[in-house]
């Protein structure tokens, strides 16, 4: 951590960044850093041939690609549809928009298995929308698109949430103004408020798609579960770990914590490269 | 431009042993956060077993508490059990005894006790759950037949359930392997119950191939080719079958397939196999946590006591198998006592060598599905 | 992403296509305005407002009986106090640690300040099945620190301490994530202006930075709580379902579930979907009140 020092090139002149940095830096270890380096101890004892075996296992590469491409079409959803309901919470009035916006958090309050078990009752072919699929011949729940809906679910709130503050910062009169300039309104969009959402939906497709590729309890109710079709990663460590296998479990969640944080990582990089065009264009 | 700088190196010269202060007292300070709230919590247990270990000699305490690891579906079993035990233990001993619960996955369950959950006993699905507390040391060798029955109390087995009617004529094991027949069953590697299931299976095959390993293997094949849902546990696996309508049949423990037909009396329907397995529950002393709480005594009354004829009834009528003959035979009305049995120990020589042959990775259930 | 509005708007050279463009850009508006709600309110349907009417259906389809004595079941209650005990540990903490970590990474330059964000995030990306495992790992019968525990005769997992420590760990980030790009966005002109001046960061903190962010504070508080109240994976690992004493309502839902006891597992749940629109109740009370008087200030 002594890279953290105060980059000499620009000066600070706001106050307090010891302290901040200390409260900051004591938490983020006390509660996060070290608990998790307790999974690379464990990790010390298993030799790089059986890490190798564990995280190449054939049943678990199959998980990897599932629960990637789940976690990955479930963000997508979220970003487009999530940027929409900020939008239409921000910027429109009309009757219920209060209710929506309510209702915003609750995939988060609703305990998991709560709602996996919900969301599989609804979408199983006996389900009121499952059925409807049914009859043209689609299954949803128990197929990698039960598992994309339920990751939809849960990470609705991230996107909404993100882009919610920083819409509502953003004064309507720009997008006003070009409306009145006569620019259409994808238009208006693509120049006048996705530049200014955008770090803010990259933040929310990022944490979307993390907590997707980790998610268990909702997921395992509606996944069905069987290896090589339906079975993601995080139910591969429970396996693991149900055989009393700690050092299999640990590595393969040390596959999935290097792949969320490179993730993070190029998202928060991306992110501030955005930020510093932003505000090299304003000079 | 210089004056702006000095002003920014001061002000990092200054940050920097403020930054050291805040650091280490914050440190302690959120380090001492958590810590106050276990010691709060440490001294109550540490009273309380101080006031346990003084019963070994002096005169007993008026009131003991112990903690029953158990599964999942014996909640009812085990409440109406306890109500029973105190009763007992208070004529027996004077003492009020406390019994707090825990369910969960028998698997799950074991791991917890194994990395620190203070059980007193453990009453788990499987004897291989307990058999990974003895590895750990948390339990003496031997306990095996500490209680009568290889301290298996109870008993169930593995049956059918199907929708009312039995649209798809499902007799035995044969007629599920059929094309286009759907079974739920819970997953071998998550679920020690679903274990039973896979073994019974087995079982069958073995017997009507004359023990040909090969042809077994294909049965078995088929089997979890016709696998629809493999849900991580017996419950989720009900709910499949029950409440969203998959498969047309589900694999189940007998007393998880009764409570099923007590909650849908005209959906479903059991059917008992011609062979299938005697499924064991274990259960045992936690030797490490009850010699530190001094609890071993009421630990061992509370696993002893099981077998009375009042905790064997409740048994039947929970929908477990009673260990004991003579109640078994008065519940013979619900059970289907001519089912043909093989059990863990005669028939697959032990746990340890059924887990190696059939469940552990790349066993007999992981090349089901290489592909 | 093809452009559906060709003309050049260029109103002050050529007024009268402008003005075509500027009604067509309105009807646009219109237009759009009720596609995109409807699309909003279509996927919140589907997405979120059917499983919650499943969960009522089921919570309630065996009488209200029933469903009132699973929600006033002293084990239910148990598990409820634990649960906002928790919760509310979550919320003090993690708003405490959000506060400093988003004006640590908005207002100041420094080395390794993405390393530092994603640390920050690393909590959302863990699955909550391993941030339980952690746990177990430090302080459970196998961990490194399970000697020391035992020597001062300590508990942290399978015990209260467990519970919150991995309440908050989950929650981490809500507050610090909700903070920081609406910081970012802000810039630091107006506290390096203020610092320039002689104030201290305190006040520096109180009279600009807070102001800015109260609302998106707000919403970090909201979701960190909700969260907490809904947490059952990480939880679960490590609280060792101990009944009365180390189950929360998530994990009390869980068990009555695996009890065949549907209808009473979702009764149960209900009362966190009451609980999470309580607080959404709440908020849109403050926030309403607060711009209410911020309107009024401007004016």
């Amino acid at each position: 951590m002594g890279s953290l020092k105060p980059a000499r090139k620009k000066n600070r002149v706001i106050p307090g960044f010891g302290l901040s940095m200390g409260v900051t830096l004591s938490m983020l270890s006390l509660i996060v850093m070290i608990p998790l380096l307790s999974i690379f101890v464990v990790l010390s004892d298993v030799g790089p041939a059986d890490l190798w075996k564990a995280i190449s296992d054939p049943q678990a590469v199959a998980a990897y690609k599932i629960s990637l491409l789940c976690a990955l079409a479930a963000a997508l959803v979220n970003a487009v549809f999530g940027t929409i309901l900020a939008w239409i919470i921000v910027r429109y009035r009309f009757p219920g928009r209060r209710i929506l916006d309510g209702l915003i958090e609750l995939p988060f309050a609703l305990p998991t298995a709560v709602a996996g078990i919900a969301l599989t009752t609804l979408y199983a072919d006996s389900g009121w929308i499952g059925r409807l699929f049914a009859g043209i011949g689609v299954k949803i729940a128990y197929t990698p698109v039960g598992i994309t809906i339920a990751l939809i679910f849960i990470g609705i709130p991230f996107v909404v949430r993100s882009i919610q503050p920083v819409l509502e910062k953003l004064d309507g009169q720009y997008e006003e103004a070009a409306t009145m300039l006569g620019a259409g309104l994808l238009r208006t969009f693509r120049r006048v408020v996705f530049p200014e959402i955008r770090p803010a939906l990259l933040t929310g497709f990022g944490l979307a798609f993390a907590r997707g590729l980790g998610e268990y309890g909702s997921v395992i109710f509606i996944a069905g579960n069987i290896p090589y079709k339906t079975q993601i990663v995080p139910l591969v460590i429970m396996s693991k770990l149900e055989q009393f296998n700690y050092g299999a479990a640990t590595s393969i969640a040390l596959v999935m914590i290097v792949f969320s944080f490179l993730t993070l990582f190029a998202i928060n990089f991306i992110q501030s490269r955005l930020n510093h065009a932003a505000k090299g264009a304003e000079n | 431009m210089g004056l702006k700088r000095m002003n920014g190196m001061n002000g990092f010269k200054e940050l920097n042993g403020l930054k050291k202060r805040a650091l280490l007292s914050l440190t302690l300070l959120v380090a001492a956060a958590p810590l106050a709230a276990c010691g709060s919590n440490a001294s109550t247990t540490g009273a309380a077993a101080d006031t346990q270990g003084a019963s070994a000699d002096a005169s007993k305490p008026a009131s003991v508490e112990i903690t029953n690891v158990s599964y999942d579906p014996t909640r009812e079993l085990y409440e109406a059990y306890n109500k029973i035990f105190q009763t007992h233990w208070k004529e027996k001993s004077g003492q009020d005894v406390t019994i707090v619960q825990s369910h969960g996955g028998s698997g799950k369950q074991a791991r917890s006790v194994l990395e620190g959950n203070e059980a007193d006993v453990v009453t788990l699905a499987l004897e291989q759950d307990v058999a990974e507390l003895e590895k750990g040391g948390l339990i003496e060798p031997g306990w095996v037949d500490e209680f009568d029955k290889q301290s298996s109390p109870y008993t169930s087995t593995i049956v059918f359930l199907v929708r009312k009617g039995n649209p798809k004529g499902i007799k035995d094991w044969d007629d599920i392997v059929k094309p286009g027949v759907e079974v739920i069953t819970p997953n071998p590697k998550t679920s020690g119950g679903a274990r039973w299931n896979f073994l019974a299976a087995w079982a069958y095959a073995q017997e009507h191939d004359g023990s040909d390993e090969a042809k077994s293997t294909e049965f078995i094949k088929n089997l979890y080719n016709n696998v629809t849902v493999l849900d991580t546990g017996a419950r989720g696996a009900t709910t499949t079958f029950v409440e969203n309508k998959q498969g047309d049949v589900l694999l189940a423990w007998e007393n998880e397939a009764f409570l099923s037909i007590k909650e849908h009396p005209d959906d479903y329907e059991i059917v008992t196999p011609s062979i299938s397995i005697l499924a064991q529950p274990s259960v045992a002393v936690v030797d490490e946590i009850a010699k530190k709480r001094g609890t071993e005594e009421v630990s061992k009354e509370y696993l002893q006591y099981l077998y009375s004829d009042e905790a064997q009834k409740l048994a039947g009528d929970n929908y477990y198998r009673p260990s004991n003959p003579d109640i078994l035979s008065q519940f013979s009305d619900t059970f289907d006592l001519d089912l043909k049995l093989v059990n863990i120990d005669d028939d697959f020589g032990g746990w340890e060598a059924a887990t190696e042959k059939f469940f552990a990775d790349s066993a007999i259930f992981d090349q089901i599905y290489q592909k | 992403m093809s452009d559906p509005n060709p003309i050049p708007p260029n109103p002050a050279s050529i007024p009268q296509p402008a003005a075509a463009a500027r009604n067509t850009a309105r009807a646009q508006g219109r237009t759009a305005r009720l596609v995109l709600i409807a699309l909003g309110v279509l996927f919140i349907l589907v997405m979120l407002v059917l499983p919650l009417i499943t969960v009522c259906v089921y919570a309630l389809k065996q009488g209200w009986d029933v469903f009132s004595n699973a929600i006033t079941d002293p084990y239910a209650i148990k598990a409820l106090q634990l649960t906002l005990l928790a919760t509310a540990a979550a919320v003090i903490c993690n708003t405490v640690f959000g506060l400093f970590a988003s004006w640590t990474i908005s207002k100041f330059h420094f080395r390794g300040k993405q390393f530092l964000t994603t640390l920050i995030d690393i909590p959302f990306a863990i699955s909550p099945v391993i941030a339980g495992l952690v746990f177990i790992l430090v302080f459970g019968r196998i961990g490194w620190a399970y000697d020391f525990l035992q020597a001062h005769d300590l508990k942290v997992v399978f015990a209260v301490p467990g519970v919150i420590l991995a309440t908050i760990f989950v929650t981490f980030p809500f507050v610090a994530r909700e903070l920081i790009p609406l910081m970012q966005a802000q810039g630091s002109d107006e506290e390096e202006a203020a610092a320039l001046m002689g104030a201290g960061w305190w006040t520096i903190y109180r009279k600009i930075t807070l102001p800015h962010i109260k609302w998106g504070l707000l919403y970090g508080i909201i979701l960190c709580t909700a969260r907490a109240l809904g947490e059952f994976g990480a939880v679960s690992v490590v609280s060792g379902h101990l009944r009365g004493k180390t189950n929360t309502l998530p994990l009390h839902i869980e068990i009555l579930f695996s009890e065949f006891q549907l209808t009473a597992a979702f009764a149960v749940s209900s009362i966190l979907v009451a609980a999470a629109i309580i607080i959404l109740i709440l908020r849109n009370i403050v926030e309403f009140k607060g711009r209410k008087e911020e309107h009024e200030h401007v004016r």
